[in-house]
């Protein structure tokens, strides 16, 4: 490639080797990725249109379905809470052994999550430690919903505390100096100075724990057990329905869970373009 | 904090430092800390002989090797075809460029589980492709390794692409140009100033797609069938050895695989130290 291609290498003139390069990508993209997603929408219409028509209205369905959504809005109320905090800590504190503590946070994102449901499990199962206390509480952790919302909890907890990390790392922290010194009280100097930046990192922060929460499947089969209709979460309403065979009802379900979750990241997607082009 | 800030902020900055760094800590303490040590307690309960003895009984050996390996072939096959897939996206204009890019985040939202059907129904034994892979090569994807390996492709694609991408966005082309000038080929460049560049980040791209990977279940029970000593990984060996309450296995296999993730991320940090991080 001499000087002259290299430059036109922005679009107009392009050398047959990248013309390959090019055609390549695409073709791995599209057997890679495109032609398993195209795949299941064949599957679903498999049976014909009204098949899937009924798969859709199956209440179970829409029962693990509203778990997941639940499940999922409960975990984003606490990574907003208690993750924030977190990202906040880690940025803007100086403390001891605060390397490791940002190497933590990472743990949830690498472990296999049916680690994540049996670590909870040997926690509060019959012979756990912490199996009297919930006892005492009166609350049923395994094979039951709270279970469940732990072992999303788990699995989630990196997203938001990432997005958030460097974001707060690029505040300026002379406006905030500046805030208090005009006397701002803390709430003021928070919601005036600190919020609006991190809007648009928060936004997609949700939007990628909400993914995350409602298409965990492992970690919640482990600790849920699925109990149909009282446990079963849209991934795991999925799982039956493929041990029983009910192919339609499976892909149906699937095509749901995965529009939706590709729904909310293209929307966060959508919001951070919008606020960089701005 | 500046020399010139009043007094006053000083006082007040101190007060709520505690209570909150308390809290974090105390989540991330409950949280993940420890869960984690209680596996790790749990499973050399019995000692180490017995914790070796488990790992190394021929099932449990089997599903590790082959997590092991399949995660490794992945991630190879990932290097390469990401790094392809970063330069067309930043250096080429070509028509739907913009579709191809919103295309690879797409496994970002897609559940594994649900990864794991679409890849049974597009290559499945009595599927029209998977019929034609058995028939005319002999080649069997689902319920066999290769159907591993294009399940942890899948999943792990866009790691390391959007690892690279924002390295080679910021890439001087200056250099690129002035090599061109002098005389060197598209190859040498790429080979002398672009990949030095790009090796770090599709390095730490790559392990992060390895640590993933090693972890998966959902897609990889659904595509692999869960034979053992021919299609059984750990994660799914562990998801056994806890339904039928053999603890000691689970607890064994489970150390194993939080050990392999735990060295990859000190690793991973460790080698992008100092720079930003950019996973998603």
């Amino acid at each position: 490639m001499s000087a002259h291609n290299l430059v036109a290498a922005g679009g107009r003139k392009r050398g047959w080797g990248a013309t390959l390069l090019i055609l390549s990508v695409v073709a791995y993209v599209v057997l890679l990725l495109v032609a398993p997603i195209a795949s299941i929408v064949r599957g679903a219409l498999q049976d014909g249109f009204p098949a899937l028509l009924t798969a859709l209205q199956k209440p179970t369905l829409w029962e693990s379905f509203g778990l997941s959504v639940k499940i999922a809005f409960a975990v984003i109320v606490i990574q907003l809470l208690l993750g924030s905090a977190t990202a906040w800590v880690i940025v803007r504190h100086n403390f001891r052994g605060k390397g490791l503590f940002n190497g933590v946070i990472d743990i949830p994102f690498a472990i296999s999550p049916v680690v994540v449901g049996y670590m909870l499990l040997l926690a509060f199962g019959r012979s756990g430690f912490l199996y009297p206390a919930v006892k005492a509480l009166d609350i049923q952790v395994a094979f039951a919903v709270p279970g469940i919302f732990l072992a999303t909890l788990f699995v989630s907890l990196p997203f938001m505390i990432r997005e958030l990390i460097p974001v707060i790392e690029n505040l300026d922290r002379v406006q905030e100096l500046a805030a208090t010194t005009m006397g701002a009280g803390r709430w003021t100097t928070f919601w005036r100075i600190i919020f609006p930046p991190l809007r648009t990192a928060l936004v997609y922060g949700v939007a990628l724990t909400m993914a995350r929460a409602m298409g965990e499947f492992g970690a919640v089969l482990v600790i849920g057990g699925g109990v149909q209709g009282r446990t079963a979460t849209t991934t795991m309403y999925i799982f039956h329905a493929l041990e029983e065979r009910q192919y339609v009802e499976a892909y149906a379900a699937a095509i749901i869970l995965a529009f939706v979750s590709v729904l909310i990241v293209s929307f966060a997607d959508w919001i951070r373009h919008r606020s960089t082009a701005q | 904090m500046e020399a010139t800030a009043p007094a006053r902020l000083l006082k007040r900055e101190r007060r709520p430092h505690l209570g909150l760094r308390t809290t974090s800590l105390a989540y991330i303490l409950v949280l993940v800390i420890i869960p984690v040590a209680i596996i790790f307690q749990d499973g050399f309960r019995e000692g180490a002989a017995e914790f070796w003895h488990q790992v190394t009984l021929p099932v449990a050996a089997h599903s590790i090797g082959l997590t092991l390996w399949t995660s490794a072939l992945m991630t190879l096959l990932n290097g390469v075809m990401g790094l392809a897939t970063t330069f067309v996206l930043v250096r080429y204009e070509f028509f739907g460029k913009k579709l191809l890019n919103s295309i690879i985040d797409l496994p970002l939202a897609i559940p594994t589980l649900v990864t794991g059907v679409m890849l049974v129904i597009l290559y499945g034994p009595q599927q029209a492709l998977g019929q034609f892979l058995q028939e005319r090569f002999g080649f069997q994807v689902i319920f066999a390794p290769p159907g591993i390996i294009i399940a942890l492709l899948f999943i792990t694609f866009p790691f390391v692409v959007r690892t690279i991408q924002p390295v080679l966005l910021e890439l001087d082309r200056q250099q690129e140009l002035a090599a061109a000038t002098l005389g060197a080929s598209g190859f040498t460049i790429f080979r002398r100033i672009i990949f030095p560049a790009l090796a770090l980040p599709t390095l730490s791209g790559s392990l992060l797609a390895f640590a993933r990977a090693v972890g998966e279940f959902g897609a990889i029970v659904i595509v692999a069938g869960n034979i053992p000593l021919r299609s059984q990984t750990a994660a799914v060996y562990v998801f056994g050895a806890v339904e039928s309450e053999n603890r000691l296995a689970a607890s064994a296999i489970s150390i194993v695989l939080i050990t392999i993730s735990l060295a990859i991320i000190l690793v991973t940090n460790y080698a992008l130290q100092g720079r930003n991080d950019v996973r998603t």
